[in-house]
């Protein structure tokens, strides 16, 4: 260690100290602020945990009641709309990867796929209000889950593509020497080989849109019952939140509470389970 | 076969797209045609006289942004340059992953924290304080003049602010860990302090790519809905000082559009909506050009 000897290197070194300090203090800051944002969804949210939570539905205010009805809602609809974004998404992926690589046309697919992945989520609500609860006259289960796909959709073509372009050439190569198709290696070799990160994409996707409220406001609507049938409307965790938290009865504040911590703790498992994924498989 | 799965489910992606931007021209046509030119000037909003103007929510969504980006911007680069500068290894890892996890909780939680904790402690111990002392007729009165109960567009920017800043730190964070190595050695090498390395081989090195992670921060704030629509109070027309009500786009349409009965209020909400995303699109454009293609 050379010792600062001219005033000139002293002061050098302060302004750089003092420059460390204010990261440290801004990260302190952010830190203290998250920390204090989870320690009340934990403790607000626990205190309001029970196992009425899971098999009574929602109460008239005042009663007692659970969160099933919207329970049973989001999970339908995250369902069908991850089996949406998975098909579009990893066609549409491979599509990128493979034979639409350097073409102009791919530039332009990625480009607008990453105004989808940032688009604002109220949008694709409208969107899919005018496409489909419009026309044919009524909220649906199925509306919402179009809604949801289009948000996960983006997350999975970008993983599936940075996932296909890992893999090395000499897999695609020696899958056609043996007289496989193009089309044939893609699904036989380079999908297994990528399948932990296709994998991956999916969680990150369910991660995004188990938590959406805005795009199904307007298009699920919400329902006081349980609904397996998602051509009614059905009740979401997230618009269930919403419309408790707004409301002036503590019992369903209480009640926000609650689903507000289930749906942190799916999407941190889903996000933690997808990573722990990603770093397994191929990705560098 | 397979194929032309493949590229129709990647065409399927650009129709989407065309057909959202589609619909919200058709959707928001009536309201456009009727008010013209002033449905984005006038701060006019009555369901009741079904008449719109878009001027009060358009500012609101601009202040809003603007004013958590210049919370969040300072905060997430310090965040960013401590994980990668001066943090040692061991917690930097750890810290980054937590980061990162922060950045996929869903807005509704933040939202909620705002309008239960964050909301009623900033009426009692910020706002009422400051309106106490503030003289009548000085600028501070003007700025802070509300009604105390925390919900306001300067409570709405600090939840966007906590919102984007686990996400611009993050990126942030992967953006000055793409700078070579050797080039910060060569700048210690050189007997450069951590600070002026920073800010002359770091720094420079990211500019196009900072400013794209902005722009990125921005589209987001400006899109944001539920955290925005349960603390900003969502009164129309035009926010008169820094502590009052306010609405966005966003929480507009969020609010009103179940309940729009009128054929004229819906239009004029969808209209509301292509404004927005007008605005993103643009942002976000220029985000994307600036970060580059970088898979090219």
């Amino acid at each position: 260690m050379n010792r600062a000897s001219s005033p000139r290197a002293r002061r050098r070194q302060a302004v750089s100290k003092i420059f460390s300090v204010a990261c440290l203090g801004a990260t302190m800051v952010a830190v203290i602020a998250l920390a204090l944002i989870l320690w009340t969804l934990v403790t607000k949210g626990a205190a309001a945990l029970s196992p009425g939570l899971f098999t009574q539905d929602q109460p008239a205010p005042g009663s007692v009641g659970g969160l099933r009805n919207a329970i049973v809602g989001s999970l339908i609809m995250c369902a069908i709309g991850m089996v949406i974004a998975l098909v579009v998404g990893i066609l549409a992926g491979t599509w990128l990867a493979e034979y639409g690589r350097g073409t102009k046309r791919a530039s332009v697919v990625r480009f607008f796929n990453d105004v989808l992945l940032s688009a604002p989520s109220i949008l694709v609500g409208l969107f899919i209000y005018e496409l489909m609860v419009r026309p044919f006259h009524g909220f649906s289960g199925y509306a919402g889950a179009v809604a949801l796909a289009f948000l996960a959709t983006p997350i999975v073509v970008r993983t599936t593509e940075d996932i296909l372009t890992l893999q090395p050439d000499a897999l695609r190569e020696a899958g056609m020497a043996l007289g496989a198709g193009h089309g044939h290696v893609i699904r036989t070799v380079l999908w297994r080989a990528a399948g932990a990160g296709i994998v991956t994409g999916g969680l990150l996707g369910f991660a995004r849109i188990s938590g959406e409220t805005a795009p199904l406001l307007f298009t699920s609507l919400g329902s006081q019952f349980v609904q397996a049938d998602p051509s009614q409307p059905m009740a979401s965790l997230p618009t269930t939140i919403f419309q408790f938290a707004l409301s002036a009865f503590p019992d369903w504040q209480r009640l926000a509470w609650a689903g507000a911590l289930l749906i942190a703790v799916a999407v941190l498992v889903a996000n933690i389970a997808g990573r722990l994924l990603g770093n397994r498989s191929h990705r560098p | 076969m397979f194929r032309i799965a493949c590229a129709s489910a990647a065409t399927l992606l650009l129709a989407s797209l065309a057909g959202l931007m589609v619909s919200l021209v058709i959707g928001g046509w009536p309201a456009l045609s009727t008010f013209g030119f002033s449905f984005l000037t006038s701060s006019v909003w009555n369901p009741v006289t079904d008449v719109y103007g878009a001027a009060g929510p358009i500012s609101g969504t601009l202040i809003t942004a603007f004013l958590s980006l210049i919370i969040a911007l300072p905060l997430a680069l310090g965040i960013a340059l401590f994980l990668v500068e001066f943090c040692p290894p061991m917690l930097s890892r750890p810290i980054a992953m937590a980061v990162e996890l922060l950045a996929g909780i869903p807005s509704i939680v933040y939202g909620m924290w705002g309008l239960f904790v964050f909301a009623p402690w900033f009426a009692q111990h910020i706002q009422l304080p400051l309106m106490m002392h503030a003289q009548d007729g000085s600028w501070l009165a003007s700025l802070v003049a509300g009604v105390p109960n925390g919900a306001n567009i300067f409570t709405a920017s600090v939840i966007l602010a906590v919102m984007i800043l686990p996400y611009m730190a993050a990126v942030f964070r992967e953006l000055f860990l793409t700078v070579p190595p050797h080039l910060r050695e060569a700048a210690y090498g050189l007997g450069c302090t951590p600070y002026e390395t920073v800010r002359a081989v770091l720094i420079p090195y990211v500019r196009r790519g900072m400013i794209g992670v902005i722009m990125l921060g921005l589209g987001r704030a400006l899109g944001e809905t539920m955290a925005v629509t349960f603390i900003i109070g969502n009164a129309h027309g035009f926010p008169h000082s820094l502590f009052a009500s306010g609405s966005t786009l966003a929480s507009t349409i969020a609010n009103e559009f179940a309940e729009a009965t009128g054929a004229m209020h819906g239009s004029a909400l969808m209209a509301l909506g292509l404004v927005l995303f007008c605005i993103t699109f643009a942002v976000l454009g220029i985000a994307r050009m600036l970060i580059g293609d970088q898979r090219a």
